[in-house]
């Protein structure tokens, strides 16, 4: 790669595109044979008779038709499951310790977003505006996500963590915890003092709800199209182009750099001139911003957030970086949209081929149980590093 | 007045009283080595003169200003460099990143090339490594790294923590004669090593420590001389 493509700024641009795209088309292509294979098998079972009965085709065919949604909605979520994945494993990478506060960072975002939007709205500035000017202000609500929560970690970090940095590794743990209990508690403050309910709804403006046809073909007499959401088109492209951004600044600024040698060694680090406190800082605030970020998107595409809203996408998030590799930003990339991926199959599919049984409330055992697995059988994750046991 | 200055420096870790009353000094264009077997003292010296642990008691001075409570990155500014024991190279950045790293208060790209190319000169094997990850080094090569990078910011004062450690006897050679030359050249440098019998060859004065305490201090010669010091550290 060096000798081939000799500009730095190209080679970084370009090295994350290509990985995202084959992580993405990996996935999938596995997934979907994978599936494939499933409803072939099961095509004579009785869950199979009984759609025939209740929508006249068979499961290898509603397996086929639901594929490009599921796909599509799958590398949505996964992107952003990347996104927050990257704020766990880039404090991982300083630190070695878990920010378990990141999913009320991420929860921070999303209500300072929706919120800015929500004062818009009431404002009558959302209302019969052009598709550039929504699009302009739902960038504006992602910006002031960013910078709520990076803001925010920055200042767990200081308030919360730095105290205890000579401390055993449970201790910062436990703070870890604390701090998320705390600004849980605070949001719910928040919001019902000033709006006296918990949730917000995300506001509708814009065409984010429309959906756009990409194709439509025929298989097999069964009518295949695909159209997608524009908010999960947005979801996808803001998610592309932060990954391709952090990618850039990790690899190829001086920060970045600074951040990689302080989380390779961090008393060398600041051998070599580097304020480390500093570095800490501004990992936090890129973590916490792209978590921010994440949080708006979240928000868009799932519409309705509460004080909460952090557990579950924290949670997966932090599955994803462990699967991925922890400290390991490409793993967390890889390791999104992987689970991303299989969680949305699981909650396409499980309901139709277990007959209702195990219906898709059951797709977050599928994102634990693949914890499970990793923890067990591949502690290092798909790209991580054997490290050796620190605890 | 002495370049570096160390006086009645204690340095605790936790309870353990690591350091008990060090003072020494070392003049310009010196090479100055500490001596002493494990454990008594020699990498908490420099670590507390570049700040890594904090001395409780006692005072670091440079070129008569007082550094003693400076982060470690402005000491690192002030002007000492510091190569850590184990050579410190950042594993997963290339040759040329980790050099880079060296130089990283310098904010004018030109500069840090032309300081590459100056220790390039020193150390050409590491030209022909530049795009290599430097946790692909064998240990002389990471050990010349890590001392090429422990000059890029041109430091009055060079620390060297341990440089022939681990090392096959002809590169310990190799090692000796490049701190031998940056010595000629002008460089100032407190060594620490286990290797007493190379260090004393090559410095001009040494200090001996046992647990925490100085024990015995002169020119290299004297010390070289003193029957304990042969008996405990130079075999005989």
């Amino acid at each position: 790669m060096e000798r081939i493509i000799k500009s730095t700024v190209l080679r970084e641009l370009l090295r994350p595109l290509g990985q995202i795209v084959a992580f993405v088309l990996g996935t999938g292509v596995i997934l979907s044979i994978l599936m494939f294979l499933i409803s072939l098998i099961a095509n004579k079972s009785a869950a199979s008779l009984a759609l025939i009965e209740r929508n006249g085709i068979d499961l290898f065919t509603y397996t086929l038709i639901n594929l490009p949604q599921v796909l599509v909605d799958g590398m949505a979520l996964g992107f952003v499951y990347a996104a927050i994945a990257l704020g766990y494993t880039m404090v991982y990478g300083v630190l070695e310790f878990i920010n378990f506060a990141h999913s009320e960072i991420f929860a921070m975002g999303a209500f300072i977003g929706v919120e800015l939007l929500l004062a818009l709205n009431a404002a009558e500035k959302l209302s019969n505006i052009t598709v550039a000017t929504a699009f302009g202000w739902l960038f504006v609500a992602i910006l002031a996500g960013m910078a709520a929560s990076g803001i925010t970690a920055v200042l767990i970090e200081r308030i919360a963590y730095r105290p205890l940095r000579g401390a055993e590794r449970l201790v910062p743990l436990i703070s870890a915890i604390g701090v998320s209990f705390f600004l849980q508690d605070a949001i719910r403050l928040t919001e019902s003092l000033t709006s006296g309910q918990f949730h917000r709804i995300f506001p509708t403006f814009g065409n984010f709800d429309e959906r756009v046809s990409v194709l439509s073909f025929n298989v097999a007499s069964t009518q295949m199209i695909l159209d997608i959401p524009i908010k999960s088109l947005v979801v996808i492209v803001v998610a592309i182009l932060m990954l391709v951004g952090l990618n850039y600044l990790v690899n190829a600024t001086k920060l970045g750099k600074a951040i990689r040698s302080v989380a390779q060694d961090r008393n060398t680090a600041s051998l070599m001139g580097i304020n480390v406190n500093f570095v800490i800082s501004m990992t936090f605030l890129i973590g916490g911003s792209l978590g921010g970020a994440a949080g708006v998107l979240y928000a868009l595409k799932f519409t309705r957030i509460d004080p909460f809203v952090g557990f579950m996408p924290g949670i997966k998030a932090f599955t994803a970086a462990v699967l991925g590799g922890i400290g390991n930003l490409t793993g967390a990339l890889l390791g999104g949209i992987v689970l991303g991926m299989v969680e949305n199959f699981a909650g396409a599919y499980l309901g139709v081929f277990t007959m209702g049984n195990f219906g898709v409330e059951y797709k977050d055992l599928i994102s634990f149980l693949i914890l499970i697995l990793v923890l067990i059988f591949r502690p290092s994750g798909l790209l991580g590093e054997q490290v050796s046991q620190k605890a | 007045m002495s370049l570096l200055e160390l006086e009645n420096i204690h340095t605790y870790y936790g309870h353990i009283h690591a350091l008990k009353g060090i003072s020494l000094t070392v003049d310009e264009g010196e090479i100055v080595t500490l001596i002493g077997g494990n454990g008594a003292g020699k990498s908490t010296t420099l670590r507390t003169i570049s700040g890594l642990v904090r001395a409780r008691h006692g005072s670091v001075k440079l070129s008569g200003h007082e550094i003693t409570k400076m982060p470690p990155h402005q000491i690192v500014m002030s002007g000492v460099g510091h190569v850590p024991e184990g050579r410190g190279i950042f594993p997963r950045l290339t040759v040329q990143e980790n050099l880079e790293m060296g130089a990283y208060t310098i904010n004018n790209p030109a500069e840090v090339k032309r300081r590459m190319e100056e220790v390039f000169t020193l150390f050409p094997r590491l030209k022909e490594r530049i795009y290599q990850k430097g946790g692909t080094l064998s240990g002389g090569e990471q050990q010349m790294l890590a001392t090429a990078r422990g000059l890029m910011l041109k430091p009055k004062i060079l620390l060297m923590d341990e440089p022939s450690m681990g090392l096959a006897p002809v590169l310990v050679d190799a090692i000796f004669d490049i701190i031998k030359k940056l010595n000629a050249e002008g460089s100032t440098i407190l060594l620490v090593e286990q290797n007493a019998l190379m260090a004393l060859k090559v410095a001009a004065r040494a200090y001996v420590l046992e647990t925490g305490r100085i024990v015995l201090s002169g020119t290299a010669k004297e010390v070289a001389a003193n029957p304990d010091v042969k008996k405990a550290y130079l075999g005989g």
